[in-house]
């Protein structure tokens, strides 16, 4: 079902479309919920409240964004102003070393002046389905687990959320440069990881 | 004004898809992307990576969903609460 789809669904009380949604984005919700409140409990309210928040909103809803985006910003709401009344269990303080750790791709595949040793190869030909497959996903899933922990907070809010820079780098207090820094990072091992995977 | 190498062009791909490239680097970047077929397979691995971290954040949960019954409480009480 499309965005249009679901909130049409939505407005108009059908609770199978609903539970759809639920069942989408209930885990990562959780997940992004975890990073800002002490207990796995407080993170379970925090997204119940979230889901209320979506239900009381859905007839304002305009569309400008996703829906996805929206919910998750009800949620960085609820989970921010939970998290300060709660003392945010891991501080998101100034970047450390791994956070800039390394070039995007090995240094081998480049000669002395920086031209690609050999071209890398072309995706062009992985199909959709293969791409968007169980085991795709299980691999970009187990390649974001290893990241550190701040380059894995950007990439799951930017890539998987579909936030902003602006938005990412205001819920966790950092410069948008920083920001895009453990984002570049983040993405070039995702790549690395696929390129493993589908080549 | 210098081109941009290979090893230089891959560590802009974020900016340039933020649109946070300022105009002189964004133009060595478009340069250096008109003459350079690998680094236009780097950049189509970038976005198909894109795709992918976006198709893995809308993965349905396999199983059950905690809490998924208290929800569709809450959704039955928010239904007759409804105008
Ligand atoms: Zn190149």
């Amino acid at each position: 079902m499309d965005d249009q789809a679901t909130i049409a669904a939505l407005r108009a009380g059908d609770e199978a479309a609903f539970a759809d949604l639920v069942r989408r984005y209930q885990p990562l919700m959780l997940r992004v919920a975890r990073q800002y409140v002490k207990t796995p409990a407080a993170a379970e309210e925090v997204v119940q409240e979230t889901w209320l928040g979506v239900l009381n909103g859905i007839d304002r809803f305009e569309g400008r964004s996703s829906l996805k985006t929206w919910i998750f910003r009800i949620l960085m709401n609820q989970a921010k102003t939970r998290g300060v009344r709660d003392q945010r269990s891991t501080p998101f303080a100034s970047l450390g070393a791994e956070d800039g750790d390394g070039p995007a791709v090995d240094p081998s595949r480049f000669d002395d002046e920086g031209w690609w040793n050999a071209y890398p190869r072309a995706w062009s030909a992985v199909p959709a389905e293969r791409l968007e497959s169980k085991e795709t996903i299980a691999t970009v899933r187990d390649a974001i687990a290893e990241l550190p922990p701040r380059q894995r907070e950007v990439i799951v809010l930017r890539d998987l959320v579909g936030l902003d820079g602006p938005e990412v780098s205001e819920a966790l207090e950092i410069s948008e440069g920083n920001q895009r820094v453990l984002l570049h990072r983040a993405r070039a091992k995702v790549r690395a990881v696929l390129e493993g995977e589908l080549t | 004004m210098t081109y941009l190498t290979c090893r230089e062009f891959v560590e802009l791909v974020t900016d340039y898809l933020d649109g946070a490239l300022p105009p002189a680097d964004r133009e060595r970047f478009d340069e250096h992307l008109d003459m350079c077929k690998g680094c236009r397979e780097h950049l189509d691995q970038m976005q198909t990576t894109l795709r992918a971290l976006r198709a893995a954040g809308d993965e349905p949960a396999r199983g059950e969903v905690e809490g998924l019954d208290r929800l569709l409480d809450t959704f039955r009480d928010w239904k007759r609460s409804r105008p």
